[in-house]
């Protein structure tokens, strides 16, 4: 954890408004296919709202229903077994394609916090740690051991623990996994953002002051 | 000592601080904000009782959720009309500069930015939209963001950041007849696949990149995301210059010379290296069609769709078998066997003005098929009021085509132009996903050439050879 001289150090206590992640243990639910976007984890009609949260009617709305508009059963959210998961088992580039929140929304709201996989797209990777969901890279044997124990396991958990960087199965086994400290901190202490940037508003202008010397046709706003 | 990048220099300029482990606060110069990802962000604003930090850094225009149909009646869509009244009110409460639905200027968010001279060399854009990529077009380190961080950009003008790995892509060589920028994204992205960019931006250079026009640069670099790259940029050069010259936000007199003397010392040194790089030759590039339900899943127009028997990985025959399954295709059919139901000409990738005029040129005379659907959409009210000056409207409507308002439309398909259950599009869009373009819908991703070439015969043909 980051030590008291450290710039980044939040000095206010009232700004801890998002949820902070630090230990779980969760129903797992699988979702064996690559490249899943996130037009598939909520398709453009939800877009339209103006809120973040009633989403989960959205959550992989083309996926969950066959061609008849009948609920498709072998869809994992169909099944009672995952019903109640907080964790989401995946595979390769989770999340690609638009930069919509909505999809980390739509996750929270049917009450994932944690999104495991080999590899996931840059904004929605960005995007979880804004929402309090933990996306948690493991490499792609493990998933995969990961993928047939959930499968074959009824009422299969995993321990996600932040703090130590590990997913544990409920027989132990522990695979390790890296995060960005900065981004484990901010997370772990359901920091806000924001209120950190704007800590750093003497540097902010200072940075314009700097800039707008160099490229005054960018600062014609400011005195 | 070895040179910087492009990249390297863009990003050094904009460093407010740095953290030792690199975690970094990155100042924004410019935001784009649409409809459908910033009313969650204003309405945060509001909550914590904060104020943009610069409003005129920001520019915003509706364009997803708008319809493409007779702008003076209402919106047909009571919850379409709500984002887009709750985005003028959040304009007018935050004193943002909106370009509105009744708005000449009003587009395409891509296509406006650098239509106004929004968009600069050297800048730092970002936009609630993964193709803020466009940009890079200029020389200018673009990216999308989610809502959280539109909100963040508003209050503070900055993000905090992690240095991204650099990645050039040098296309030499002369393209193909008929052969566009399009179809040199397309076969980048069909080689690195969805994933290839994923944590990079990329530098797009050769001399096929070079002879591009600054509306094939802006194509090319919109689908950077398609390959997983954050951003897409290429150096600017005259052409850049001459295209931003004379735009109504564009610097003007002194402060421009000032401009482009700074924007000429944006290139990448000799000698400076890049994390990766990636090599084409543009004589190999043929025009391309995507057969799957990924961007990547994609093939030049004289090949076969794949075979997945053929796959050795498991987990590419499976999503090949799923792809096949959904777009209703056989293995090893020719792609110029490929029948479509309707052509979609449009989109951030291919909606400008020169997209327009090619396709009109080779609309000209001909007629769309019997059972072809065909529509056309303007990137902005601009583009559409040029087109229409040069009597390109007329060229479509002839031919049979439909000619629209500026909008996003079916790229997407928020609005009300979406495809049926079953329907197959050729489109110039970005996006082949499921679903994209209407739940069941099929889409397969061309230039705007091909496109036009689809409509006319009903299915693909190889527009090098077409008469």
């Amino acid at each position: 954890m980051r030590n008291a001289s450290d710039p980044f150090t939040i000095h206010h206590s009232s700004l801890n408004i998002m949820h902070a992640f630090t230990k779980m243990t969760g129903l797992v639910a699988p979702l064996d296919r690559v490249n899943v976007d996130t037009d598939q984890i909520i398709p453009k009609q939800f877009l339209k709202t103006i809120k973040r949260t009633g989403l989960r009617d959205g959550l992989f709305f083309d996926w969950r229903k066959r061609k008849d508009g009948s609920p498709d059963p072998e869809f994992f959210l169909n099944q009672a077994r995952y019903q109640g998961a907080a964790i989401l088992l995946t595979r390769d580039n989770f999340g690609c394609g638009s930069s919509r929140e909505h999809a980390p929304w739509a996750l929270l709201d049917q009450g994932f916090r944690c999104v495991i996989a080999p590899s996931f797209a840059d904004i929605f990777y960005n995007n979880c740690f804004q929402n309090g969901i933990l996306p948690v890279v493991l490499k792609g044997d493990e998933v995969l051991s990961l993928m047939i124990e959930v499968t074959e396991t009824m009422g299969y958990a995993l321990t996600v623990d932040l703090g130590q960087q590990t997913v544990t199965t409920l027989r132990g086994t522990a695979y390790r996994f890296d995060i960005d400290p900065f981004r484990k901190d901010c997370l772990y202490r359901g920091l806000d953002s924001i209120s950190l940037t704007l800590q750093y508003e003497t540097a902010i202008t200072a940075y314009e002051q700097r800039r707008k010397a160099d490229a005054p046709w960018l600062f014609a706003d400011l005195q | 000592m070895a040179g910087t990048t492009l990249f390297d220099k863009i990003w050094e300029s904009h460093v407010v601080r740095a953290e030792p482990d690199g975690t970094t606060l990155l100042y924004i110069d410019r935001q784009l904000v649409h409809e459908v990802t910033s009313p969650q962000a204003f309405e945060g604003l509001k909550l914590a009782g904060r104020r943009p930090r610069r409003p005129a850094a920001t520019l915003a225009v509706p364009d997803h959720n708008v319809p493409t149909t007779d702008r003076t009646l209402p919106i047909a869509d009571q919850i379409s009309a709500k984002q887009i009244h709750t985005l003028e009110e959040n304009c007018r409460d935050f004193g943002i500069t909106l370009f509105g639905m009744s708005d000449i200027r009003q587009g395409v968010v891509h296509v406006i930015g650098p239509e106004q001279g929004f968009t600069l060399p050297g800048t730092t854009i970002v936009c609630g939209d993964s193709h803020t990529s466009t940009h890079g077009a200029f020389g200018a380190l673009a990216f999308g963001i989610g809502t959280s961080e539109v909100e963040h950009v508003l209050a503070t003008q900055c993000l905090v950041q992690k240095r991204p790995k650099t990645m050039e892509i040098r296309v030499d060589g002369t393209l193909g007849h008929r052969c566009s920028a399009k179809d040199i994204i397309l076969a980048i992205i069909g080689q690195i696949g969805t994933a290839g960019g994923t944590g990079s931006v990329i530098e797009y250079t050769g001399s096929a990149i070079c002879a591009l026009s600054m509306e094939g640069r802006m194509t090319l670099c919109n689908m950077s995301i398609e390959g997983g790259a954050r951003a897409g940029m290429v150096a600017p050069d005259e052409k850049t210059i001459a295209y931003i010259k004379g735009r109504p936000l564009a610097p003007k007199g002194e402060l421009l010379d000032q401009a482009v003397h700074a924007w000429h010392q944006l290139r990448t040194d000799v000698g400076a290296t890049y994390d990766r790089t990636v090599i084409l030759r543009a004589e190999d590039i043929a025009p391309q069609v995507s057969w799957g339900t990924s961007p990547g899943m994609v093939a030049g127009v004289d090949q076969r769709v794949p075979d997945p028997r053929m796959m050795s990985d498991e987990k590419t025959r499976h999503a090949t078998e799923r792809a096949l399954e959904y777009m209703g295709l056989t293995p090893n059919m020719l792609m110029t066997e490929i029948t479509i139901d309707k052509v979609f000409i449009g989109s951030c990738t291919n909606s400008r003005i020169e997209d327009l005029r090619l396709a009109a040129d080779l609309a000209k005379g001909k007629k769309v098929a019997k059972m072809v659907h065909a529509m056309v959409v303007p990137g902005s009210g601009l583009v559409k009021q040029q087109a229409e000056a040069e009597g390109l409207d007329r060229v479509f409507r002839e031919a049979g085509f439909e000619w629209r308002e500026a909008g996003c439309s079916m790229c997407l398909a928020m609005n009300a132009d979406v495809l049926q259950p079953g329907e197959r599009c050729a489109s110039t869009s970005n996006r082949n996903f499921e679903g994209r373009q209407g739940a069941g819908g099929r889409t397969h991703l061309v230039s705007p050439a091909m496109a036009v070439a689809a409509a006319v015969e009903g299915h693909f043909v190889d527009i090098r050879h077409w008469e």
